[in-house]
């Protein structure tokens, strides 16, 4: 295993990528009087010296009901076929001990804003198989309504059903790209 | 290019199938104007019978809208809402809906009444349904009041101004119906 270097701000240096399977994209909204959640499971990400993109295909939204899902994949909300991709890239940032920000900006139907994300980071620590990997586990919450997806339904007290804040997170496993 | 017209009205003098005619008139070279002629042969909407394939009308009217770059839909107003004829039409094009032929279809939604209001409610309505379908409703507004005094005996739109509006419109839809580069 080689030494892993830190940028000024506490992140290991080098490129680490996502795991896609031991990683997660998901969302959720409040919803009447629960809180309803998605996953966008086709997504990449990468960590490039302490600078973090990641990119996920929104037509692989996946929700409990397909319907929904073809609604939610429609100009009403999202508008897959004309914004594929929902994005984000920004700077990692350690805070202290394992907190974590990235401060940079997210594209959700073409709409770019800045965000900041914050959570988590665990290792780099090396697996079992040799590789070093980094966690992070970072959340965001964005007004959906900035971006254009303005969709609701009252409900019978007039209150809308839909809340505008939506939560987003990323379970990131990142493992070092081999030199 | 192609669009689909659809009239929400049966009535022989319809105002709204007028319009529809003349919105054809206003074409540019290139794009080709249907009118859809099979609303009255479209069944009610029984759950029972929406299966694949369903009525061969539905089905007839499933293909139209696939084959379509865009449909521009003209409605009278009932009762503050859709004709009910047009809405069975859209119950049954809306089946199955996670994958229904009106999915990013491209939509226009004006309307004409005899009445001051041209419809606007009705409008407002259909391109609500258009939206729960998954359709990409355009911000074309054309309220026609009045409706009468704007057609000639034969039906022909004798209203610069709304003809104008018509076609800008349709403008506005093909714009729509152009693809375009997908965002990052």
């Amino acid at each position: 295993m080689s030494t892993i270097s830190e940028t000024p701000t506490g992140i290991p240096t080098g490129t680490f990528v996502a795991d896609t399977v031991h990683s997660t994209v998901t969302f959720e909204v409040p919803y009447a009087v629960a809180t309803f959640r998605g996953e966008v499971p086709q997504f990449e990400a990468e960590l490039v010296d302490g600078r973090l993109n990641g990119a996920a295909r929104i037509a692989s939204i996946s929700v409990k009901e397909e319907n929904l899902e073809a609604h939610l994949l429609s100009p009403e909300f999202f508008d897959a076929d004309r914004f594929p991709v929902v994005s984000f890239a920004g700077d990692l940032e350690r805070l202290d001990d394992d907190r974590v920000k990235v401060e940079g900006e997210i594209t959700i139907k073409g709409v770019t804003k800045p965000a900041t994300l914050e959570g988590t980071i665990v290792g780099p620590a090396v697996d079992h198989f040799g590789k070093t990997r980094v966690g992070l586990r970072l959340s965001t919450v964005f007004d959906r309504t900035e971006f254009g997806i303005n969709w609701n339904m009252p409900l019978p007290t007039g209150e809308p059903a839909l809340a505008d804040d939506v939560t987003l997170t990323a379970e990131l496993t990142l493992v070092a790209s081999e030199a | 290019m192609k669009v689909l017209a659809i009239s929400g009205s049966l009535r022989r003098g319809s105002d709204n199938t007028a319009l529809l005619r003349a919105l054809a008139e206003e074409t540019p070279d290139g794009v080709e104007v249907e009118l859809w002629d099979g609303l009255r042969s479209i069944p009610p909407y029984d759950a029972d019978d929406d299966v694949s394939p369903g009525p061969e009308e539905v089905e007839a009217l499933r293909r139209l809208v696939r084959e379509s770059d865009a449909v521009f839909f003209a409605t009278p107003e009932y009762n503050s809402s859709v004709p009910g004829a047009l809405k069975n039409a859209l119950d049954w094009a809306s089946r199955p809906l996670a994958t229904n032929a009106f999915r990013s279809k491209p939509v226009a939604v004006v309307g004409a009444s005899a009445g001051a209001f041209g419809a606007v409610w009705a409008a407002a309505e259909l391109r609500k349904v258009l939206a729960a379908m998954g359709a990409r409703v355009t911000d074309v507004e054309l309220t026609v009041g009045h409706a009468g005094e704007k057609f000639d005996e034969q039906g022909n739109l004798i209203d610069d101004e709304v003809r104008l509006t018509l076609r800008e419109g349709l403008e506005t839809l093909l714009a729509e119906a152009t693809p375009v580069a997908a965002a990052a």
